[in-house]
């Protein structure tokens, strides 16, 4: 169990890096904390699986160190780190027994033969294989299969850190749900840290306490599932978590007031004057609804609507701008479509990035380095 | 089409009789090309013939007389000497080679190249290029081992003509097991390795339970096709040879076409080439079976 820090960490693929576009991870800094469930969370190719690799030490960066519990890990081998990988198709010893399989990582360490037998009986009862101790590994399900990938880190009781590469890809959806479940169970139990690389929001957003969300090979954002939801702090985590994802909207920003496509929109917070920055207000479509009876709202028309089952995805054009905009169930649309945002759920974007508002001194107290 | 009821599976199957005359077209080319010629061999092994259209059926005669030859019993010892030698050095070696091969890189094609060579050369220019290679007073193999104070001559010493067919093949198959375990090498995925890097896994250990078990497929092709090829050799040894010194490497193609084409002994020749093929097949059969026994799909 450890600590791990990244420190001024990059890396590219090619041999001499020129331009911030060739590196695969742009320089980051970060503490992940003893005992966490961290999920790296973003689309294919933005370098979550660099990152993962980097930290398992199956990758050596290209500037930078990554530290464990004080000690620098940067160019040891995975073996060295102590550290236990799954990864996305499930890797078994088919020649040996799923006893054998579980007890294998223990018998290459050397470790007492009566030792290895307690633990791999009391990780086979964990994984509920108990069953299947003495079937060939090979002739089991994916699901099964991938439940050994993972018995196989947690046998080594003292493993610094356990990393997942999308372990959940070639499992059946009804099962997914089972080994997610089964998964928090073992991290509660045996409170190792643990990184979990996926494409999934669903999946990260239940299995960590924390989620990493990644962009173009950098980290966007850190945060807890609800901070992300609620104060996304770049514009893709707004978009990309959520189903759908946040309404982003190009707009003008004077005082505590937006402007989207000449419509006023209140912000509830003060953001004075803002320069040279590309400006956007994002919006929940759960935090956008359509005015009832002589309510003023912004006009917009009717493009589609998507019934999901509790609710009703209703995709509207302000302008020339697509919004999507959630309606419980049971509630009939207006003959006039118009909208009103919740003030206190609107974000300030400049350049992507969460703008903080000014306080009441006019005084700027956050985010200001892209203006 | 299954049907389950009550946890017991029936499997029903539509019959249609029809589908034979899809088949016609193959049977009609295999007949033509394997049955028919067959047959001929069938019918001159249990007939006698002293004429052209004359023939006495003799029944199991001349399978007799070939199983209870003292002849046919050493060729097919020497057969099974030199195919179990062939198969000892070249399917371990194969696996060591391409084990050795760099994964990825320039030097992949390069070696493969290389590898290829062997392949590439027409049997008996093989033989015709081992026959000068290792004669003892030109050659380049005979007269260095002489100058190394060997005693070295195939053309007389029979232990001298074992050794120089067995490099032969070595060096002229070998590659064979090579290109296909290394197929089979390069078809493991990365993971593999990266995980029995984290369990802490040796490299024999690596070898032991990632890669021989990957490779377990091709290596039986590697091993039935090695089988078959070096338990019907013929050009080679022939052209470097011709069977000698004495009977020393009269194999059992050697012998079979001595009898057929130098003794005209065509009765106890088509015997020996059924008993041949039968060989050949019942072996493959029993390996494959062996082999592939308890693999799934």
């Amino acid at each position: 169990m450890a600590q791990i820090k990244i420190d001024r960490l990059a890396h590219s693929y090619y041999a001499k890096p020129e331009t911030e576009e060739d590196f695969a991870l742009k320089e980051m800094d970060y503490l992940w904390d003893d005992g966490g469930a961290y999920a790296l969370l973003g689309p294919s190719g933005c370098g979550k699986t660099t990152l993962l690799n980097i930290i398992s030490g199956l990758l050596v960066p290209s500037r930078g160190r990554i530290i464990f519990d004080n000690v620098d890990v940067t160019t040891k081998t995975p073996e060295e780190r102590n550290i236990a990988q799954v990864f996305q198709f499930p890797v078994i010893y088919d020649t040996m027994s799923v006893a054998e399989n579980l007890a294998f990582p223990l018998v290459n360490r050397g470790i007492d033969r009566s030792e290895v037998g307690r633990r791999v009986k009391d990780m086979l009862e964990t994984l509920e294989l108990s069953a299947k101790a003495n079937h060939k590994a090979r002739g089991l399900t994916a699901d099964e299969k991938q439940k050994i990938s993972l018995g196989r880190g947690l046998v080594r009781y003292d493993v610094n850190a356990i990393l997942f590469d999308e372990p959940l890809t070639v499992i059946d959806p009804q099962m997914k749900w089972q080994l997610r479940t089964k998964l928090k169970e073992l991290h509660e139990r045996f409170e190792h840290t643990m990184i979990y690389v996926t494409h999934d929001q669903t999946e990260a957003l239940t299995f960590a306490d924390k989620v990493v969300v990644m962009y173009e090979g950098e980290v966007v954002q850190i945060g807890t599932p609800a901070e992300l939801f609620e104060r996304p702090r770049h514009t893709f985590v707004g978009y990309f978590i959520g189903s759908p994802g946040m309404n982003i909207l190009p707009c003008e920003i004077e005082g505590n007031k937006a402007f989207v496509a000449g419509h006023s929109v209140d912000l509830g917070a003060n953001y004075g004057p803002v320069d040279g920055a590309r400006l956007e207000l994002g919006v929940r479509p759960e935090f956008v609804r359509f005015t009832e009876g002589v309510e003023a709202g912004i006009p917009v028309s009717l493009v589609s609507v998507d019934d999901v089952g509790r609710h009703r995805i209703v995709k509207v054009r302000l302008a020339q701008h697509e919004m999507n905009v959630i309606v419980p169930e049971g509630r009939a649309l207006p003959d006039k479509l118009a909208v009103v945002f919740d003030a206190e759920r609107c974000g300030v974007y400049a350049n992507s990035h969460l703008l903080e508002p000014e306080d009441f001194d006019n005084q700027v107290v956050g985010y200001r380095d892209d203006y | 089409m299954i049907i389950r009821s009550w946890g017991i599976v029936m499997i029903t199957k539509t019959i249609n009789q029809k589908a034979w005359l899809l088949v016609l077209p193959v049977l009609l080319v295999v007949s033509l090309n394997a049955i028919i010629p067959l047959m001929t061999v069938v019918n001159y092994s249990i007939q006698d013939t002293f004429s052209p259209g004359v023939f006495f059926f003799e029944g199991t005669k001349w399978y007799q007389e070939v199983l209870s030859s003292p002849r046919f019993h050493s060729a097919l010892g020497r057969q099974l000497l030199y195919t179990g030698i062939i198969l000892l050095i070249e399917i371990p070696l194969g696996v060591a080679v391409a084990l050795a091969m760099p994964r990825k890189g320039p030097w992949v094609s390069v070696c493969l190249v290389l590898m290829a060579l062997p392949l590439l050369i027409p049997w008996n220019v093989v033989g015709a290029m081992w026959n000068i290679f290792a004669l003892p007073d030109i050659g380049l193999l005979g007269y260095g081992l002489n100058w190394l104070g060997f005693d070295y001559n195939y053309t007389q010493q029979p232990l001298a003509a074992w050794f120089t067919i067995i490099l032969m093949d070595v060096w002229h198959w070998t590659s064979l097991v090579v290109l296909l375990a290394y197929a089979g090498l390069s078809s493991i995925p990365d993971a593999y390795f990266q995980a029995a890097k984290i369990d802490g896994a040796g490299s024999f250990a690596v070898f032991r339970y990632i890669q021989l078990p990957k490779m377990k497929r091709v290596l039986i092709i590697a091993l039935l096709l090695r089988f078959m090829d070096s338990f019907m050799v013929y050009t080679e040894p022939f052209v470097l040879t011709g069977g000698g010194p004495g009977n020393s490497t009269t194999f059992l193609s050697i012998d079979l076409v001595k009898a057929a084409i130098g003794e005209f002994n065509l009765g106890i020749a088509a015997a020996m080439s059924i008993l041949y093929f039968l060989m050949t097949l019942l072996v493959c059969w029993v390996f494959y079976t062996v082999m592939m026994r308890g693999e799934d799909s």
